[in-house]
C-alpha cells in the first residue's frame, strides 16, 4: 500500500512538469495550429541556460530558471517571427516540415555548444530524502513540483482573469471574429509561441536536476508533449494538464508494475489506442483537423 | 514522364562502375541508393495522397529485421513451453518475406492510422516507429537488444559459369541497389500514372470531392500504405544484406527526417524528386565529411530543409521544369499569337 503512495507521489512530480510541457505545446497548437516539433528542442534550450547559469556564471538556481524563461521566450517569440509570420500556417505540412528543420538545426548546435556529454545540474537542496511516514521524497522534486504547479496556476489565472487571456482565448475560438472585434491576431500570435516555448524552457529547466541535461533529451520530450496533447486532445488547455498528470502516472505504474523497460513505450502505446477510439482526445470535444 | 531522359540517366548509372570502378564511390552511392528507395516509397505517401507519415523509419527497420531474421533464423518463446522455432532461410526468400511483412504492417497502420488525418495521422506513425524502436531495443531474445545483429548474410545471385555468388563486391551492391531502385520507381510511376494513382492524386487535392464522386477513399489509402510500406522495406532489407550488421538505431527519427528531406527538396509528388533529393542529400553527407563535423553537416542539412520550405516549397524538380519553361517562354508564345486569331480574341 505505502508502495502505490510512492508512486503516486512520484508520479505527481513528474506530472505537474508533464503538465507545464504539454499546456506549452496546445497553447501553440490551439491558437496557431501548429505542430511545434522544435518544442523539446525549447525544453533542451531551457536545460541547458539553466546549468550554463548555475555552473558557469554561478548564478543561484532559482533566478537561473527565470533567465531560462526568459531566453525560451526570446528564441519563441524569434522563430514565430522569422519563420512563421510570413507563412500561410493554413498548410499544415509545410509549418510542420519547417519546424522539424528548426528542431534539426536547434539540436545540433545545442550538441556542438555542450558536446554529447551529459551535465549534471547542481542544486541548492540536500540529497537527503524527507519522509513522510513510509513516503519518501527528494527535496529538489518537491520544489520542482511547488514551481510547476504554481506556474500552472498563475497560468489558468492569466487565461481566465485578465484582458489578454480573454484575447487568447477569443483567437482560440475564432480568429477572424477575434479580428473583427480589434485583438491583434499577429501580436497575439508572437506572444502565443514566445509563452509556450517559456513553458518548455521551464519544464527542461525544473525537470534537468531530477535527471540530466543532453543533447538528444528534446527527442524523447517532444514526442512526450505529442502524447500528453493527444490524451487530452489537440488544442484543449485543461485536457492538456491532465494528460500531463495521466501519462506520467500510467508510465510510473507501467514500469513499476509491467514493465521498466518498456517506460517510456507505454505513452505511444496509449497513444495510439487513444487515437483509435477517441481520436479527438480523452477530454475534447470532437473535431477534426487536416 | 520523360522515357528519353530516363534511359539516359539509367544507362550513366549502370555504367557508372565501369568508367570509375572506385569502391568507395561506389560504396557511397549504394548507400545513397538505399535511401533513395526508401525516399521513392515515402513519396508515393507524401506526394501522391499526401499524407505525412513521420513513421516511415518503422518500416525500413521492420524490413531490415524482419529480412536479417529470417535469413539467421530465430526461435520465439511462446510461453507454456512453447517455441516458434524459425530455421535459417536463403537470402532471397528471407528478402521477399521482409516485403511482405512490412506490407502487411503498412496495411496495420494504414488501416488504424487513416481514421484520422493530418496531425494526428502525423503523431500516430511517429508513435508507431517509437514504439517498433522500443521493442527492437528491448525484445533482447530476438533482436539481441543494443548489440544489433550481427553476420547478416549477403544477398546472392545465380551468374551462369560461376554459379551462385554472394553479392559482397561495391559493384555487385551498387548494381543490385540500382537494380531494384529502378524497380521501385517504375512500380510508382506505373501506379500514379494508373486509374488508382489518378484515385490517390483526387484525394490529395480534395478528399470531400473524392469521396463525393465514388471513390473508396479507405480503400485507396490504404492501398498506397501497403506499397510504400513494402518498398520501404525493400529497402531496409537491401540495407540488412548490404551493411550486413542491424542495432535498433534503423528506427530513428533522423532516418525518416532524412526521407522526408529528400522528398521535399527534390519535389514531393514528382516521380524524379526523391531521385534528385536523394542524390543530393545521400551525397552531401560524404561531401561535407572531413570538411565538417557531423553536427554542423545536420545543421547545413536543416537550414537547407528550412531555406527550400520558405522559396522553394514545391521542391528543386518543379522549379527546374518553371526555370525551363520561363526560358522557353518568348518562343511557345509567338507562334500561337500569330497562328491563332481564336485564342487571342478569347483572350481579350
Amino acid at each position: 500500500m505505502d508502495e502505490i503512495f510512492q508512486h503516486i507521489v512520484n508520479a505527481m512530480v513528474l506530472g505537474s512538469t508533464y503538465a507545464l510541457l504539454g499546456i506549452g505545446l496546445t497553447i501553440i497548437f490551439g491558437i496557431m495550429r501548429v505542430v511545434n516539433f522544435a518544442h523539446g528542442e525549447l525544453y533542451t534550450l531551457g536545460a541547458y541556460v539553466a546549468y550554463g547559469m548555475v555552473a558557469l556564471l554561478k548564478l543561484d538556481f532559482f533566478s537561473s530558471i527565470l533567465v531560462a524563461a526568459a531566453v525560451g521566450m526570446l528564441v519563441g517569440a524569434l522563430i514565430e517571427f522569422v519563420f512563421l509570420r510570413r507563412k500561410d500556417l493554413k498548410n499544415i505540412d509545410e509549418v510542420m516540415l519547417i519546424m522539424i528543420g528548426i528542431m534539426i538545426v536547434m539540436q545540433n548546435l545545442e550538441l556542438l555548444a555542450w558536446g554529447g556529454v551529459a551535465k549534471i545540474i547542481p542544486t541548492p537542496f540536500s540529497q537527503e530524502p524527507i519522509s513522510f511516514g513510509s513516503i519518501s521524497i527528494a527535496p529538489t522534486r518537491l520544489f520542482v513540483f511547488g514551481v510547476a504547479a504554481i506556474l500552472l496556476f498563475i497560468f489558468y489565472l492569466g487565461i481566465e482573469r485578465t484582458r489578454f487571456g480573454l484575447a487568447i482565448r477569443a483567437t482560440f475560438q475564432d480568429q477572424d471574429a477575434a479580428r473583427i472585434v480589434g485583438v491583434n491576431v499577429k501580436r497575439i500570435y508572437t506572444l502565443t509561441f514566445a509563452l509556450g516555448s517559456a513553458m518548455a524552457a521551464v519544464a527542461g529547466a525544473l525537470l534537468a536536476p531530477m535527471f540530466v541535461a543532453t543533447p538528444m533529451m528534446g527527442d524523447l520530450a517532444s514526442l512526450k508533449a505529442f502524447a500528453i496533447v493527444i490524451l487530452g486532445g489537440l488544442g484543449n488547455l485543461g485536457g492538456a494538464a491532465l494528460g500531463g498528470f495521466l501519462l506520467a502516472f500510467i508510465e510510473e505504474f507501467g514500469a513499476s508494475y509491467i514493465s521498466s523497460a518498456y517506460r517510456d513505450a507505454f505513452g505511444f502505446l496509449v497513444i495510439i489506442i487513444v487515437m483509435l477510439f477517441r481520436p479527438q482526445g480523452l477530454f475534447s470535444v470532437k473535431e477534426r483537423v487536416g | 514522364m520523360n522515357w528519353t531522359l530516363f534511359f539516359v540517366f539509367v544507362v550513366v548509372l549502370c555504367l557508372l562502375p565501369v568508367v570509375w570502378p572506385d569502391p568507395y564511390v561506389l560504396s557511397v552511392m549504394g548507400s545513397a541508393g538505399i535511401m533513395i528507395i526508401a525516399a521513392i516509397s515515402l513519396n508515393l505517401l507524401l506526394g501522391y495522397t499526401g499524407q505525412l507519415s513521420l513513421g516511415h523509419a518503422a518500416f525500413f527497420g521492420i524490413g531490415a529485421y524482419t529480412s536479417a531474421l529470417m535469413s539467421l533464423g530465430f526461435s520465439i518463446d511462446l510461453g507454456f513451453g512453447l517455441t516458434w522455432q524459425v530455421d535459417a532461410k536463403p537470402v532471397w526468400i528471407a528478402f521477399l518475406t521482409a516485403i511482405v511483412v512490412t506490407g502487411f504492417f503498412g496495411w496495420l497502420v494504414g488501416k488504424l492510422a487513416f481514421k484520422v488525418r493530418g496531425a494526428y495521422f502525423v503523431v500516430i506513425t511517429i508513435s508507431f516507429a517509437q514504439v517498433m524502436r522500443m521493442i527492437s531495443l528491448n525484445w533482447t531474445d530476438l533482436t539481441e537488444g543494443p548489440m544489433g545483429l550481427i553476420s547478416i548474410p549477403a544477398l546472392t545471385l545465380w551468374v551462369p559459369g560461376e554459379g551462385i555468388i554472394s553479392l559482397t563486391s561495391k559493384a555487385a551492391i551498387y548494381w543490385l541497389v540500382l537494380a531494384i531502385g529502378i524497380l521501385a520507381y517504375l512500380l510508382v510511376a506505373m501506379l500514379v500514372n494508373s486509374r488508382q494513382g489518378r484515385a490517390m492524386i483526387a484525394l490529395r487535392e480534395n478528399e470531400t470531392l473524392a469521396t463525393s464522386v465514388g471513390i473508396p477513399v479507405t480503400y485507396y489509402l490504404a492501398l498506397a500504405t501497403i506499397i510504400s510500406a513494402a518498398i520501404a522495406g525493400a529497402a531496409g532489407g537491401l540495407y540488412s544484406h548490404t551493411v550486413r550488421i542491424i542495432d535498433p538505431d534503423v528506427f530513428l527519427f533522423i532516418y525518416t527526417v532524412t526521407m522526408v528531406i529528400m522528398v521535399i527538396a527534390g519535389g514531393k509528388g514528382t516521380l524524379g524528386g526523391p531521385v534528385i533529393g536523394g542524390l543530393i542529400f545521400g551525397l552531401m553527407p560524404e561531401l561535407l565529411r572531413g570538411v565538417v563535423g557531423p553536427e554542423v553537416q545536420w545543421v547545413i542539412y536543416g537550414v537547407t530543409m528550412i531555406a527550400i520550405l520558405l522559396f522553394l516549397p514545391r521542391g528543386l524538380v518543379p522549379a527546374f521544369y518553371d526555370f525551363i519553361a520561363w526560358l522557353r517562354k518568348p518562343g511557345t508564345e509567338q507562334p500561337r499569337k500569330s497562328k491563332s486569331s481564336l485564342v487571342q480574341g478569347a483572350k481579350s
